[in-house]
């Protein structure tokens, strides 16, 4: 059964400070009696760490990374949405709450958008006060951008390395309660079990990825900040890192995993040039406020772009979406990018592409505006690719970049499992089918500096001097036992092929069928082929090496074999919702337009995935939606 | 179209920390130019593998220049020659058909090889731990837009701000300094109006905690050639300013004179 979402009663304005004054609260002096466990360190983890420990909590961060700074939040460009309506151009909470619900297509749950939308503001008072050096405008304010398809200038940045800044700020704030001794941090730590006790988190089991050393840590709650699974594609804009791996074994261990179909596939990211691609780079969507998207009419095109005259161009969003125009949304911008390569107008050597040009803009603005604007993304792709841009328009396509699904929470960020939180990137709770740009960095923010640390106390609060587990107890010793297990399994399979091998073969299968466009044929077989290949990784894998020092193909086995089974339960959950929505495109759902068609009376719910064990598939449970505030719409761009 | 490479790579292998390290010496075969310069390391790898052989431990995470994971010595620079330019940003068309390629781990003492070509950087985290903030905890700021600061100085506190973290500045100096890292943090922050209560407390505590692992400065400027987001030196002379003042015994008035 889903647990209640305790989505507070009362007014929407007034339910997030309605809840905080009826939850229960640690006293201060009793903080440092609880200890809080942190797995992950970008800004969702950082920000939390950081403010748990100011509050007097006892916290333990872990990271993978040799450093919190390198988290793949680092990566972010674009910029962040606050609803600080400091352009004076009819922006409100209201707005962000309504934008971010009708973006996400209906799928999210209104109560936490709406919180989302609430502490936005309070997420740039905190950064600037960090000393994060935001764009300013000459007189000294702080500037902004409207971003990816918002209709207000909402969007704070610092040049194109928003995530950077906004990282640095969190990681240096937490560097700052390590110096304090409340938080203890662990780097080159991943966690590979989370262990539960009398159904309730009590720890995690981690193994040090350069000493090889299994240790188990105990602690009264458990926060997952682990960000995103967008690499079960294999090619992604996503650090070669990124995993699944915390929130599958947790998943494994009862915590259900919602929605987990949802995925974003981002229009602007540079082709793949050949086949050792091994990650895709993405332009920040910012480019799309000044670019203009084409493709050659003709067929079979070899002119090059600056020889094909105007006539004979189709601005195909600028044609089919005269509103929103190239401003479109992501999903809906993909989708169109995917039907005009599919239909033979690719660009570029492989036909891959379609063209961002700026020749208009440059024209307009003048080369320095364009060069101070987007000058450090130009030459990100001069350098990927050769090519100036200039002279000559980029070329673009569609890749996977954020995943909406994730660890089922409540309103106070609580998992299935008592005592285990998920915030960021690796719960689902805010975007619901697809999230609009600037808003993974508010929400992360969000999750770990204002919302985390004011409901964590209401499940601590009662357990006040309840003592650890101890990390000797059989569930730790279990666990630990499973992990060595399965390393030793791991290195003695004595296969043919690497784990990249299985990875990329992978990330095929999910990219062709669970990937832009979704049919019930496609998804059926997709289950029998990651099932085939599950089969091979498991019997012909072959990792060399040991287990007691650095060794990245291990470190890969464990989280590709992860990889692996939330693939199968991607498949399951795109086949079982026959409706599309937001990023989620079931071509038997359509409009005559071609546009996404939902579902309401059947699929109005959050479908959260409950693990049952290694042969059974999982059973899913529904968590129903209602719109009181944003009116169910078809959305529309034209 | 692309070209393709075939080059000869001679590569730092070494089993751990305490272990002996020596080059090996791999063929990469068949190297598309359009690849980076990891790609054409994992392509090597792969090719170990097929042959049991260990692959090549090397850092690298995000491969878009930004997170400063990756970095290696590459025919004895850090990140090899191209300005400006993380390994993970080096593309194989600046390479040649035949070219062998020397790759070593960074060189310092501050940091130990964990494996190959991975390195221990974990003092510089030691360096911002020691100051390397604001003391704002969360929940106490005003409206963001109540402290303006002039476009200027937000742009030169982000000038300094772009540094990644990688640790060229440290691999490519003769003294394995970390003057560039640290003094462009202390800019990032000493720079802007948040900066200021912490000022002088900041400056001297990284500082000093910037000494007890890494070299002396003695104005060789590599660090700055060797940098992928090109932090510029002048940095170095304003840390080295607030350094000096930091240690002026009045520290009310230090304050006020900046
Ligand atoms: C190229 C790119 C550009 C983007 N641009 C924008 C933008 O402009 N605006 C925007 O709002 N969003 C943007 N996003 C999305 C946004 O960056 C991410 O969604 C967000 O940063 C995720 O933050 P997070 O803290 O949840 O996770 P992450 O930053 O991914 O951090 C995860 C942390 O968990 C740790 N971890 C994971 N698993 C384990 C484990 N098993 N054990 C120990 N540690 C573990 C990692 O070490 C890391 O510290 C972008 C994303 C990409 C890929
Ligand atoms: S891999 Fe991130 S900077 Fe090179």
């Amino acid at each position: 059964m889903l647990p209640d979402s305790k989505v507070p009663a009362g007014p929407m304005a007034e339910k997030w400070t309605n809840h905080k004054f009826h939850s229960k609260l640690v006293n201060p002096a009793n903080k440092r009696k609880f200890k809080i466990i942190v797995v992950g360190t970008g800004l969702a983890g950082s920000s939390a760490a950081a403010t748990l420990g100011e509050l007097g909590y006892e916290v333990e961060a872990f990271t993978f990374h040799d450093s919190p700074r390198r988290a793949h939040s680092i990566a972010a460009q674009g910029g962040i949405n606050a609803a600080k309506n400091y352009r004076n151009d009819g922006d409100s909470v209201h707005r962000l709450f309504y934008d971010t619900v009708k973006g996400g297509d209906y799928r999210s749950r209104e109560a936490n958008v709406h919180r989302l939308a609430e502490v936005s503001t309070n997420i740039i008072d905190q950064m600037a006060a960090q000393g994060v050096p935001f764009a300013r405008e000459y007189g000294g304010l702080l500037a902004n951008r409207s971003f990816g398809g918002a209709q207000v200038s909402r969007t704070f940045y610092a040049r194109g390395q928003t995530g950077q800044q906004l990282l640095l700020g969190a990681y240096q704030q937490m560097m700052g309660q390590v110096k304090a001794g409340k938080v203890k941090l662990h780097t080159n730590t991943e966690m590979l079990d989370l262990v539960v006790k009398d159904g309730e988190a009590c720890g995690i089991v981690c193994r040090n990825l350069v000493t090889g050393e299994i240790t188990s840590h105990s602690a009264h709650a458990v926060v997952l900040a682990t960000g995103g699974y967008g690499n079960v594609f294999y090619l992604s804009t996503n650090a070669m890192a990124c995993n699944v791996t915390a929130a599958w074994r947790a998943h494994r261990k009862g915590a259900y995993f919602a929605n987990p179909s949802f995925t974003q596939i981002h229009p602007t990211c540079i082709p793949a040039s050949d086949e050792f691609q091994s990650k895709l780079t993405l332009m920040s969507e910012s480019l799309r406020n000044d670019g203009r998207i084409w493709v050659p009419r003709q067929l079979n095109e070899t002119r090059a772009a600056k020889d094909i005259p105007e006539a004979e161009r189709n601005y195909y969003l600028e044609e089919k979406y005269p509103a929103f125009g190239n401003l479109v949304p992501r999903d809906v911008a993909s989708r169109n990018a995917k039907t005009v390569v599919d239909a033979g107008y690719g660009v570029g050597p492989l036909k891959n592409g379609v063209y961002l040009d700026f020749a208009d803009a440059i024209a307009r603005d003048g080369r320095d505006a364009i060069e101070a604007r987007y000058g450090n993304l130009f030459q990100m792709y001069e350098r990927i690719t050769g090519e100036d841009p200039y002279t000559q328009p980029m070329r673009i396509y569609p890749a996977t970049h954020y995943t909406m699904g994730g660890l089922w929470v409540d309103y106070n960020l609580m998992t299935t499992i008592p005592g285990l939180y998920a915030t960021g990137e690796s719960n689902f709770s805010d975007h619901g089918a697809n999230r609009l740009g600037a808003s993974a960095l508010m929400q992360g923010l969000a999750d770990g500096y204002f919302v985390l640390p004011n409901t964590i106390g209401d499940y601590l609060a009662p357990k006040l001097n309840q003592p650890l587990v101890d990390t000797d107890d059989d569930v730790f010793k279990e666990s630990e036992r499973l992990i060595e297990e399965t390393t030793s399994h791991f290195l003695g399979i004595g296969g043919s092929k690497s784990p990249d091998h299985f990875h990329r073969e992978l990330g095929k299968i999910v990219w062709n069928r669970i990937g832009m466009e979704r049919d019930e044929e496609g998804l059926k077989s997709a289950i029998e082929e990651i099932q085939a290949l599950s089969k091979e990784f498991w019997s012909d894998l072959k990792v060399l090496g040991d287990a007691k020092s650095l060794n990245s193909s291990l470190e890969k086995a464990g989280r590709i074999a992860d990889f692996f089974e939330l693939a199968e339960l991607m498949a399951r959950d795109a086949l079982d919702r026959r409706e599309s929505c937001g990023g989620h495109f079931r071509t038997e759902s359509q409009t005559p337009e071609g546009e996404a068609l939902r579902d309401d009376d059947n699929y109005a719910h959050v479908s959260a995935w409950e693990w049952n064990d290694k042969d059974t598939p999982q059973t899913k449970h529904a968590e129903e939606l209602t719109f009181d505030e944003v009116p169910l719409t078809q959305r529309s761009y034209k | 179209m692309s070209q393709t490479l075939n080059l000869t790579l001679k590569v730092w292998r070494q089993e751990g920390p305490d272990a002996d390290g020596s080059f090996e010496t791999y063929k990469a075969k068949n190297i598309p130019d359009d690849a980076s310069f990891l790609e054409m390391l994992d392509v090597v790898n792969e090719d170990l593998i097929d042959n049991g052989r260990t692959p090549i431990e090397f850092p690298h995470d995000c491969r878009e220049g930004i997170c400063g994971t990756c970095g290696v010595m590459i025919n004895g620079r850090a990140h090899g020659q191209e300005k400006g330019t993380a390994t993970c940003q080096l593309h194989m068309r600046k390479f040649s058909d035949g070219d062998t390629i020397v790759i070593e781990p960074w060189r310092a003492a501050a940091f130990p090889v964990v494996k190959d070509l991975v390195v221990d950087r974990s003092p510089l985290d030691k360096i911002i731990e020691a100051g390397g903030y604001v003391t704002a905890p969360t929940g106490t700021a005003a409206d963001a837009n109540d402290t303006r600061i002039p476009k200027e100085a937000a742009d030169s506190s982000m000038d300094a701000a772009a540094c990644i973290g990688c640790g060229a500045c440290v691999a490519a100096c003769p003294n394995s300094a970390a003057q560039l890292f640290t003094s462009a943090k202390l800019w990032h922050l000493n720079s802007l109006p948040q900066g200021q209560p912490e000022r002088y407390k900041r400056t001297e505590a990284m500082v000093e905690t910037m000494e007890q692992f890494f070299g002396a400065c003695t104005n060789h400027g590599e660090c700055y050639e060797a940098c992928p987001k090109e932090i510029t030196l002048d940095f170095i002379g304003y840390m080295n300013r607030d350094y000096i003042k930091s240690k002026v015994k009045n520290r009310k008035l230090a304050g006020q004179q900046s």
